[in-house]
């Protein structure tokens, strides 16, 4: 799972009102490489919650000096776009959990991909 | 600029496939949209003819159209047209001669085809049809192997093949521009890829459900019923970013049996990032996850620029949600197994289209589509049957005919305004009467056991003629009517 899909997610478990976002426990990260495409990452910036994305890159040890705060005009900033390149599209989580922050429910990730079913007492 | 004003003016050409017909007037319309360009048809236009005359557009234009049409075969800058060879012939001399000389000059090479629809020629036949036109002004040499222009006469003998005509209905001369992207449909094919399913979407149409969507570089685009991930390997293509999620735990995982005849079970690398992979598009890839379509997991905004889906009709594979009829007793807390299979119930249709639709309003930007396929009962088919939503206006609906009595339609839907409030689940009540009446016969089919018989021979069917997908013979053993009630956990991927 990587983060840029971490951000867009919420808990969806019965009657939680603030579910987002979803707090990760990982046992197993990974840095893949990407190719930087700086256009997508500008295009995507407005539909991310930044100070989520912050949050995530520290649980995982992998925030390195991404700014707490969104920098202005970061469409021509190139270094600033390679830092939420990397955090957004690179580090994955291959083994671990989300965990709901409102009702504390796991959602197990194995192989990088996570298990977002709920059983069917909880539906 | 006098150049850039008979630019504009010029007239081209499409050849387009003789096969889904009906998908090919709104895929060029949709990547002309992308382009902002409008439609504009010249003279007699009639859709189901392979050649179309376009105006108002640049070369560059038909280039972008021509680099993701698999629709469209080739484009020409249209010189001449008519009736007869001499029709052609007053055409041809009255195109503006400073819009010729450019690629007539001594210095060049060209070469000029001959293409008939309908009707093979002699090849003696073509070299007269070539020797007709020496009207025309050529001063380059002809070279046929590497020509820097490239010339086409096509004639168009009709669409009868029982009544092929002596002579041509209509003639055309024109500069070859650029081909479209048909090849695709066979470096893409099925047949050839790594990770499949028994309802792979073939890649013909995976292209044209891409492009229906308008699906753009740089876009991000979701699956809810991601399956094998064919529609994701289609976008890829088109330089989007995708992702997906599916019910299935074996299928996203890549477990269990395959679905290649003779093979057994799937090997250690077929997933759906493997796919992209093998068609190098890797990066592309965002994330797939094990998720149920009715439960989603996604934070209300705007997130995706297209959603884009082939969701489980019951036939092929089962439709099912999270969920039981039974009382089932809590697990002690904080157990979740990963690899817990919950019990699913039916999914039912009208509530996978009145989901999909909510869904898409919430979560696709303004503009952004979403294009799905609609299981249809052609006897009792009207066009109101298409499940509508306020804030999605419908652009295209194309049929694809799989039987005498059953058809799929692909429905494309754009949104055009942000919902004012939450349309609860159920609100949709003339969405569900009207889909519940547009599949009473297809789910009573499926639903009764009484019925069975006559639901295999209608999936027997289906799967006979679908074109998308007919290598695996076990397939008919995928049909169980109500097998998510009777076992205890739904087990079925995993046992067979």
């Amino acid at each position: 799972m990587k983060l840029l899909t971490h951000n867009l997610l919420t808990s969806h478990v019965k009657g939680v009102v603030k579910g987002y976002p979803l707090l990760i426990k990982a046992t197993e990260v990974k840095v893949n490489e990407v190719d930087f495409n700086p256009q997508f990452v500008s295009r995507m910036i407005p539909k991310l919650e930044w100070s989520a994305l912050v949050q995530a890159a520290e649980e995982l040890g992998q925030r390195q000096d991404l700014p707490a705060e969104l920098v202005p005009e970061y469409e021509n900033n190139e270094e600033f776009l390679k830092k939420v390149h990397r955090v957004l599209l690179e580090v994955e989580v291959i083994e671990g959990c989300l965990r709901c922050p409102e009702s504390g429910r796991e959602f197990p990730i194995s192989r990088g991909i996570p298990n977002m079913l709920l059983s069917e007492d909880e539906v | 600029m006098a150049t850039s004003t008979s630019q504009s003016r010029l007239k081209y050409l499409l050849h387009l496939a003789q096969d889904n017909l009906d998908f090919r007037l709104p895929e060029i319309k949709a990547l002309l949209a992308l382009r902002g360009k409008p439609f504009h048809s010249s003279g007699d236009f009639k859709e189901k003819s392979p050649f179309w005359c376009l105006d108002g557009l640049s070369e560059e234009d038909v280039r972008g159209v021509m680099a993701r049409s698999v629709c469209a075969k080739s484009a020409f800058e249209l010189w001449g047209h008519g009736q007869t060879h001499s029709e052609l012939k007053t055409s041809l001399l009255n195109y503006p001669s400073e819009n010729m000389s450019p690629f007539m000059q001594k210095d060049s090479t060209y070469r000029i085809n001959v293409y008939t629809f309908n009707k093979t020629l002699e090849f003696v036949d073509r070299i007269k049809r070539i020797d007709a036109l020496e009207y025309l002004p050529f001063e380059g040499t002809v070279s046929l192997k590497s020509s820097q222009h490239i010339f086409c006469l096509l004639e168009d003998y009709g669409t009868d093949p029982n009544d092929i005509p002596d002579q041509p209905n209509y003639i055309y001369f024109g500069r070859w521009i650029a081909d479209g992207q048909r090849e695709l449909i066979r470096s893409h094919s099925v047949k050839n890829r790594h990770f499949i399913g028994n309802t792979s979407m073939d890649a013909g149409l995976s292209f044209i459900m891409a492009n229906h969507a308008k699906v753009n570089v740089n876009d991000l685009v979701f699956d809810p019923f991601v399956g094998t991930g064919s529609l994701l390997v289609a976008c890829s293509h088109f330089r989007a970013y995708v992702c997906g999620t599916d019910i299935d735990y074996n299928t996203i995982h890549g477990r269990g049996r395959s679905s290649r005849k003779n093979n057994t079970w799937r090997g250690p690398d077929e997933n759906i990032r493997a796919n992209l992979r093998q068609y190098g598009t890797e990066e592309m890839y965002l994330d797939v996850m094990v998720s149920d379509a009715s439960k989603h997991v996604w934070r209300e905004a705007a997130l995706f620029d297209a959603i884009i889906t082939d969701p489980p009709y019951g036939i092929r594979e089962s439709t099912r949600r999270t969920g039981s009829h039974k009382d089932v007793s809590r697990p002690p807390d904080g157990i979740y197994v990963e690899s817990h299979v919950p019990v699913t119930q039916a999914y039912h249709l009208s509530d996978i289209f009145t989901d999909l639709l909510n869904f898409s309003a919430h979560h696709l930007v303004l503009g952004g589509r979403l294009v799905y396929w609609l299981p249809v009962y052609r006897p009792e088919y009207c066009e109101e049957m298409v499940p509508p939503h306020p804030c999605l206006r419908i652009i295209s609906n194309c049929e694809q005919t799989l039987s005498s009595h059953t058809s799929r339609r692909l429905i494309t839907m754009e949104k055009f305004k942000k919902p004012e409030f939450c349309y609860p689940r159920f609100s949709g009540r003339v969405v569900m009467e009207i889909v519940s009446r547009l599949l009473g016969s297809i789910s009573k089919q499926k639903r009764g056991v009484a019925d069975k018989l006559q639901a295999q021979r209608w999936s027997h069917r289906v799967q006979l003629n679908s074109p998308h997908y007919s290598s695996s013979q076990h397939l008919s053993s995928s049909l169980h009517p109500s097998v998510d009630q009777q076992l205890p956990y739904s087990q079925d991927k995993l046992s067979n």
